[in-house]
């Protein structure tokens, strides 16, 4: 990392401009905001899995102190808010679109998973609000449960939906299962793997949360929400509540704490809140507890996968032939479809040049809360796999793991690869060679002996991951079944005195936009950071946006490149006028306009004065005032790529795996503010080794009651759980934005796991180890090794 | 109804709440101290986390009626106008936050590391904060600048 500084360029490690209110108690988070006439609400959750609805007594709830209403179901449906819209619209390969289970807000006939809301009680309190809800009587009729993939798409497996046979929603494929038939015909080695990617539950630390106000009158609604993307929900809620237009709705959203994809869905609790709102004409709001986070934040991964490579003898990669069964949970969330699709099997090829790749994905349902987008969204399940492979690869070729992924690396770019998507820039074995430096992959047997000395096991494991960020070209994915519309937008605004307003419609959850997009502003007009204010997460001040998820801060930032592009253009013209000289002849650089045939020179200030006075230039050619909106819809996306080395000790006595050394060479193109970049890694790196050790959503398979339900029951890495990493930047800059950003959001969760298993699975010398690698199943592996 | 009389910050308040209502939600609801947060309901995240009579206490863990009495820190606390603790400022200096919602209990829990082993070791720290959780950082970045914050509360003391 270099030095930290206050102000400074776009490259440069600035601190964060946002942690002043955050470290001082004065941020402004959604449960922080009361209005007048606040009521709360809260929900009645069901204790089965799978169940019918028989009837619900709320007559003893009714009466209790505070209660204002109960709504249930039934009512809201017959009120007029209809089940949750899908964001993607994906075939089947034979045509079918995907078979969607009607999602109501609150339950109307069926449960189909633990925790979903049946009623919502309204009261004056949050106490009386809960023990309305503790009152409530719903009684329900027991059916059989499934949560596992694979008993769910057996004949007489519970069927969660009418009409969805198997509880198959989908069967999706990309890629060529001829070529890759051809492939496997002309190969001599082959490795398989069946796999188990496990369910994460996100755990973003602030639950989320919702206040909305409605005004009858004007039938005007203000909605306070916890989400990764306020300005493009507005449309959604809109629709949902039957708004006369999408003016009638401000949607905000304040500080937001954490997000990785969990606060991205539209939730079934959101929309039965503001239409709840409506129905009462005062403001209600609701903040989940940590139980209902567990229950209901959307779920992550998930997938049971066998895929077979099929190679040469020098362990050339030929073909790779993929299928897996994806769980959706008991309902399909907003972007899932688009997740366990298109954002996970068109990464297969990894970094590797293989000429035949076919995949084909099944999604299922089952009684479970649904998954969606988290940390990584597909690409962490792709990777997991092809860098599994390639260590399996190597075993069976008898080569170093480092040496296989050589032998196969994509050398050439632009890359097309057999699944659609086209990588933009890279330079894998300068990454790899950088990343075995930082760990000193040469010194790795000496290691291995002083730990062996000491009982202990040691293994190390790389992962060569590639992914894309910057989502995305609206074009392309609109063709793929989605909504397009995947640009950002950004408004500069420079008021008379010189202060500048940065409007844009990403939205920062904890990424740091404050401070890179003022950076990258500051520069550009040479002015001080602190003269600028950057603005997010509210309809009423942002003109439009798509928010932040899948690492896309390049494309907002893109577009504020391109309002600050007008801004100083339009400035030379004015400047023009003030020096009377040719606008061919006015140059701007470090804040300063000048020309050579003019002794004077005007400060970006003196023109943002200028240009608000309209006294110094004929308006009738140049209009006044100084403010410029952009829009960016990226070419294509940019493919973020890097080299994870992971290095664990395990002790056979107690099966306990600790990661003893972590080291990753990224290439994130350019990096706007490294002191951010190393801390989004961390993060991710921490809950990708997190995923491979600790993290596991178990569901009971009798009962698919939630077992991992709290803090005290579900892996959370913690402060004493980790080493200190080492980190190097390899950065092969895009060249489909202006910046030459890749995005780096997601690169830790996606590049860690397969590296802390492919360690596991080194040390102890097996072919594969199910995530996550607790201590029990490596002390049986342990034992198994002794045996033989 | 009980009628509570607290000392928050420096300041005598009084509180009127129910006697099952919890020291953190005396602090958001009732004097709408909203810097305090709670991210869990099994006291394990520690977003909550503040002093009693000098002492680190996750508020989530005690009814307000418990604290009758008590000297209460929050984290609105802790500067002195415009004046940062050391520790606030280690953890803007060392980015030892990200989306900001557990740092108010990581600061409250780091100042009460360094009151009770002065300059800790990175091992001791990581150990100390087990009981607080981040889900951004991978806690390397607040490790730093718990070390950083207790060196300079240090040359203060």
């Amino acid at each position: 990392m270099n030095e930290t500084v206050a102000n400074g360029k776009f490259g440069q490690s600035v601190k964060r401009v946002e942690d002043a209110r955050l470290i001082t108690g004065r941020g402004r988070f959604v449960d922080d905001l009361v209005f007048p006439g606040q009521t709360y609400a809260a929900f009645v959750r069901s204790p089965y899995a799978h169940a019918t609805i028989a009837g619900i007594d709320l007559a003893s709830a009714q009466d209790m102190p505070g209660v204002i209403r109960i709504l249930t179901g039934r009512e809201l449906a017959d009120a007029g808010l209809p089940p949750l819209p899908s964001g993607w619209n994906l075939s089947s390969i034979d045509g079918t679109p995907a078979r969607v289970g009607l999602h109501h807000a609150l339950a109307v006939d069926a449960i189909r998973f633990v925790g979903e809301p049946v009623a919502l009680v309204i009261a004056e309190t949050r106490d009386q609000a809960r023990d309305a809800a503790d009152t409530v009587l719903v009684e329900y009729q027991e059916l059989p449960t499934v949560v596992d993939l694979a008993a769910a798409i057996a004949d007489d497996a519970p069927q969660l939906h009418d009409g969805i046979a198997q509880n198959r929603a989908f069967e999706w494929e990309i890629g060529s299962s001829a070529a890759v038939e051809a492939a496997f015909a002309g190969a001599t080695r082959r490795v398989t793997l069946s796999l188990r990617n496990n369910r994460l539950i996100p755990n973003a630390i602030e639950p989320r949360a919702i206040n909305v106000q409605w005004s009858a009158f004007d039938e005007a609604m203000t909605i306070y929400l916890t989400h990764q993307n306020p300005i493009g929900m507005r449309g959604f809620f809109a629709i949902m509540l039957g708004l006369p237009s999408e003016n009638n709705l401000r949607v905000v959203s304040p500080d937001v704490g954490g997000g990785f994809g969990s606060k991205a869905p539209a939730y079934a609790e959101e929309f039965a809140v503001a239409f709840a709102a409506k129905m009462l004409d005062r403001p209600v709001k609701w903040t989940a507890e940590r139980s209902e986070s567990f229950l209901t934040d959307a779920h992550g991964r998930d997938h049971l996968t066998t895929a077979e490579l099929a190679m040469d003898d020098n362990g050339r990669f030929l073909g790779l032939r993929v299928h897996t069964l994806a769980n959706l949970g008991a309902y399909i969330s907003t972007s899932n479809a688009l997740v366990v699709s298109y954002m996970y099997a068109t990464m297969l090829s990894g970094q590797y040049a293989i000429p035949a790749i076919h995949a084909r994905v099944e999604g299922v349902y089952t009684n479970t809360c649904p998954v969606d987008a988290y940390r990584g969204a597909g690409r962490p399940e792709a990777a997991y796999l092809i860098e599994r492979l390639a260590n399996l690869a190597a075993r069976e070729i008898g080569v170093d793991q480092a040496e296989i992924r050589r032998r196969n690396f994509i050398r050439e770019f632009p890359y097309q690869t057999p699944l659609i998507y086209c990588y933009d820039s890279g330079d894998y074995e300068g990454c790899l060679d950088a990343a075995l430096g930082l760990a000193d992959y040469a010194g790795f047997e000496a290691r291995k002996a002083e730990s062996q000395a000491r009982g202990k096991l040691r293994g190390i494991g790389l992962s060569a991951y590639v992914e894309a960020c910057g989502i995305g070209p609206s074009k392309l994915l609109a063709s793929l079944g989605g909504g397009g519309a995947m640009w950002e937008s950004c408004e500069i605004r420079v008021q008379p005195g010189g202060s500048i307003e940065v409007l844009t419609g990403a939205h920062n959850h904890g990424q740091g936009h404050q401070t890179v997009y003022a950076q990258i502003v500051s520069e550009r007009f040479g002015v001080p950071m602190d003269s600028i204010n950057v603005v997010q997460g509210d309809t009423d001040r942002i003109q439009a946006g798509t928010g932040t998820y899948g690492s896309r801060a390049s494309v907002g930032l893109s577009a504020a490149v391109h309002s600050c592009d007008k801004i100083v253009a339009k400035g030379r013209a004015i400047v023009a006028h003030m020096l009377e000289v040719n606008l061919a002849d006015v140059v701007f650089a470090d804040g300063i306009y000048s020309s050579a045939a003019s002794n004077r020179t005007v400060a970006f200030v003196e023109m943002a004065q200028a240009a608000h006075g309209a006294a110094s230039f004929p308006t009738d050619q140049i209009e006044p005032g100084l403010v410029a909106t952009s829009f960016f819809d990226p070419p294509n996306f940019t493919y973020p790529a890097g080299v994870h080395v992971c290095e664990v000790e395990i002790d056979p006595e107690t099966g306990v795996v600790e990661v003893v050394a972590f080291n990753a060479a990224d290439d994130f193109g350019n990096v706007a503010n490294p002191l951010i970049v190393e801390g989004q890694v961390h993060g991710g790196v921490t809950q990708g080794i997190a995923q491979a050790l600790w993290e596991n959503a178990i569901y009971d398979p009798d009962n698919a009651q939630l077992m991992t339900a709290s803090y005290m029951d579900y892996g959370m890495p913690r402060a004493d759980s980790l080493p200190e990493f080492g980190l190097c930047f390899w950065p092969s800059p895009t060249p489909v934005n202006p910046l030459g950003m890749k995005g780096c959001g997601e690169a830790g969760a996606i590049g860690a796991p397969p590296a802390v298993i492919n360690a596991v699975c080194d040390a102890l010398g097996v072919d594969h180890v199910d995530m996550p690698a607790s201590p029990e199943k490596i002390w049986q592996l342990c034992r198994a090794r002794e045996v033989s | 109804m009980s009628r509570i009389e607290l000392r928050v910050n420096g300041r005598n308040v009084e509180v009127e709440a129910d006697g099952r209502t919890l020291l953190t939600h005396a602090l958001r609801d009732h004097l709408r101290l909203t810097g305090t947060h709670i991210g869990c309901d099994t006291s394990q995240c520690g977003s909550c986390t503040v002093h009693v009579d000098g002492k680190a206490v996750k508020s989530c863990t005690i009814l307000a009626v418990q604290a009758a009495g008590c000297d209460i820190l929050t984290i609105e606390g802790l500067a002195s106008g415009r004046e940062l603790h050391p520790m606030q400022a280690a953890f803007n200096d060392f980015h030892g936050l990200q989306c900001g919602f557990c740092t108010p209990g990581m600061i409250m829990m780091a100042i009460d590391i360094v009151n009770r082993h002065g300059r800790p070791d990175e091992a001791t720290v990581r150990a100390e904060l087990e009981g607080n959780l981040c889900r951004c950082t991978g806690y390397h970045n607040i490790i730093k600048a718990v070390c950083a914050g207790a060196e300079r509360m240090g040359e203060m003391a």
